[in-house]
């Protein structure tokens, strides 16, 4: 019962906090206002006992998400251009999508539905055997770390690979050698 | 520039060294706690990033000197991938865990999740800095006024 006021009550808080991104033109508020999405998605997921989820949102969402975003407000520019066009034509491809979406949903099993294909699937073979197996209270990190090891590589290198694409598109590495070089010089 | 904001330059000398001991207590109580690599390496780069944010990214960087981030970034892979590649050497399968103790398996686990979650650690560390070290290193630094 109580939790079922507290999720209304925080996607509640969400949805308000979505429409005042859309209504909001400065940016540093825009970038603010998404840490507090952020911060109350970790809520739910806490609400959802998911806490290893919940901590990364928070930590990624809120904290790094936030700062990159004020990085890049500071490299183009603090307020939002005007709309020139109306808004109707964006209006109704959002609202279609957000009809197919909540269509895609029905055919989904009901939360916490123990017949659920993800409940019957490797599932329950993980939860028995991590004990036995490998002898980690934390299921998350051996089903993170042991039976998924290679997904979990591949996220690595996803991440590997994310940082260096930025590294080659914004840091300007040849730039700075040179003028570290002329700075040597000098 | 140095005289302002004392407080914040206060509080933040005394919150990085909580923040890097959490990120290490999130990466090697992971087994037992909610936390692991990606959590750890993330909250271990706010540390520096706040750093950054409050000294001066060229602060920053003598602390925590790009040059070194950018070997993080592609250490914490070679480590996960290092760690399979060892494990084949043993005569298992890649990534098979259970190499590393034959004769208590879940010990050998133990030491190949720490193994792994290092890895995770230092690449998402890496990354993360490496990151805010582009971003704030591009626009002329901006004045206060300006936000």
């Amino acid at each position: 019962m109580i939790e079922t006021f507290i999720n209304i009550i925080l996607f509640a808080m969400l949805v308000l906090t979505a429409l005042a991104i859309v209504r909001i033109d400065q940016l540093f508020g825009v970038v603010m206002l998404s840490g507090v999405f952020s911060l109350l998605s970790a809520l739910l997921f806490v609400t959802l006992d998911a806490v290893d989820v919940a901590f990364t949102e928070a930590a990624v969402g809120a904290g790094i998400s936030t700062v990159l975003m004020l990085g890049t407000i500071a490299l183009t520019a603090r307020t939002q251009k005007k709309a020139t066009r109306s808004g109707f034509v964006p209006f109704i491809v959002v609202a279609v999508t957000g009809a197919a979406l909540v269509y895609g949903t029905l055919d989904m099993p009901s939360f916490g539905d123990p017949n659920a294909p993800a409940q019957l699937h490797v599932g329950p073979e993980y939860l028995a055997g991590s004990i036995t197996d490998i002898d980690v209270p934390n299921v998350v990190t051996s089903i993170l770390a042991s039976y998924r090891g290679y997904d979990t590589l591949g996220e690595t290198a996803v991440v590997f690979t994310a940082g260096i694409g930025v590294l080659v598109l914004l840091s300007g590495l040849a730039r700075r050698r040179r003028e570290d070089e002329e700075e040597e010089d000098a | 520039m140095h005289h302002h904001h004392i407080i914040l330059r206060v509080v933040t000398k005394m919150l990085v060294g909580t923040i890097i001991l959490f990120a290490f207590y999130v990466q090697f109580h992971g087994d037992f706690s909610p936390g692991g690599g990606f959590q750890a390496g993330v909250i271990m780069a706010v540390a520096f990033i706040l750093y950054g944010i409050v000294f001066g990214l060229n602060k920053a960087k003598q602390v925590f000197p790009a040059w070194v981030v950018h070997k993080l970034v592609a250490l914490g892979v070679l480590v996960y991938a290092g760690t399979g590649v060892a494990s084949m050497l043993l005569g298992y399968n890649y990534l098979d865990y259970g190499a590393f103790n034959p004769h208590h398996p879940s010990h050998g686990q133990h030491w190949g999740i720490l193994a792994v979650e290092l890895g995770v650690g230092i690449t998402v560390t890496g990354v993360m800095v490496a990151i805010y070290y582009a971003f704030a290193g591009r626009p002329p630094p901006m004045k206060d006024e300006d936000w």
